[in-house]
């Protein structure tokens, strides 16, 4: 069953992907990490250890994506409610961000492994443990949040506009790949069903 | 929500869990639907961070995406802002408020 995770016996998730998969995948988590950005790593030269005091930002961020994966926590219906978005942003969005990127560069380094135990065999089953699995659910989230917010999907029905688009249309492959990483995240969310 | 190609669905037990929401208790997480997150992934997010059975994981999710948002857990503030902020971390939409109702 191609693109499809399987649960293994004693936890865990296995799924065949050919090196063009294998490909596809690294580079959209590559570009999630670096849309999710390095964070408030210490400029050269300062005190690293400034960086694990250094607060986070007050303001939701501009782009759309990123505005989607890190949302206000408050209503914005009156100022007190504002300014609680804007603490709790502050002290919570750069480990949140940290966490987002861990669970991309997982995804990375167990792609890697595969394509090097797997090459020059055009691909190979990649098997996850019970802790990778969750971090590429995760990742696939985000993945397809960011996905989903570029290609404004919006209500149900106007996703089932989308997933019919003419060949044509330029934004069929991303319609395409959005579906993939969804069938994906669905089988994997399976195999990790208490 | 959207729900993947590959979904089939499952037929649940009708047995109604509703969120419990204490009255002495002031502040709620809410949960709002948005069209991306699969619906099998919110339920199990409710199952996997909230430790709720399947049947009120999944009325939960149901209410999220029929009405719009759904209450999720309540408790103090600083109890609400930690489920918010697990909850963004697995990519839901979910804000917290004083429940004056």
């Amino acid at each position: 069953m191609a693109g499809q995770f399987e649960a293994l016996p004693g936890g865990g998730a296995a799924v065949a992907l050919d090196e063009v998969e294998i490909s596809i995948l690294r580079s959209f988590a590559v570009q999630l990490m670096e849309l999710i950005g390095p964070g408030d790593e210490p400029v050269e030269g300062e005190d690293p250890l400034a960086a694990l005091f250094a607060e986070g930002p007050s303001e939701p961020p501009s782009d759309p994506a990123l505005r989607r994966l890190f949302p206000d926590a408050y209503g914005d219906d009156t100022d007190e409610l504002r300014q609680a978005a804007a603490d709790f942003r502050r002290y919570t969005e750069n480990d949140l961000r940290a966490r987002k990127r861990d669970d991309a560069l997982s995804v990375v380094r167990s792609l890697d492994a595969l394509a090097s135990a797997a090459a020059g065999e055009g691909g190979g089953v990649l098997k996850l443990t019970a802790d990778e699995s969750r971090a590429w659910l995760g990742a696939l989230n985000d993945l397809r949040l960011t996905i989903g917010t570029r290609l404004e999907v919006t209500d149900d029905d106007e996703s089932e506009a989308l997933y019919r688009l003419p060949d044509d249309d330029p934004r069929k492959p991303m319609v395409m790949a959005y579906l993939w990483l969804g069938g994906l995240q669905e089988s994997l969310v399976e195999t990790l069903m208490p | 929500m959207s729900v993947a190609p590959i979904e089939i669905e499952r037929t649940e037990s009708a047995e109604e869990v509703s969120a419990v929401v204490e009255p002495d208790v002031p502040w709620v997480t809410i949960v709002h639907n948005d069209p991306v997150n699969l619906m099998s992934y919110v339920t199990y997010v409710f199952q996997a961070y909230f430790g709720y059975s399947k049947d009120k994981a999944h009325k939960l999710m149901l209410d999220v995406h029929n009405k719009g948002r759904a209450v999720v857990s309540s408790g103090t503030r600083e109890e609400m802002e930690r489920d918010v902020q697990a909850m963004h971390g697995y990519g839901l939409w979910a804000t917290l408020s004083q429940d004056r109702g």
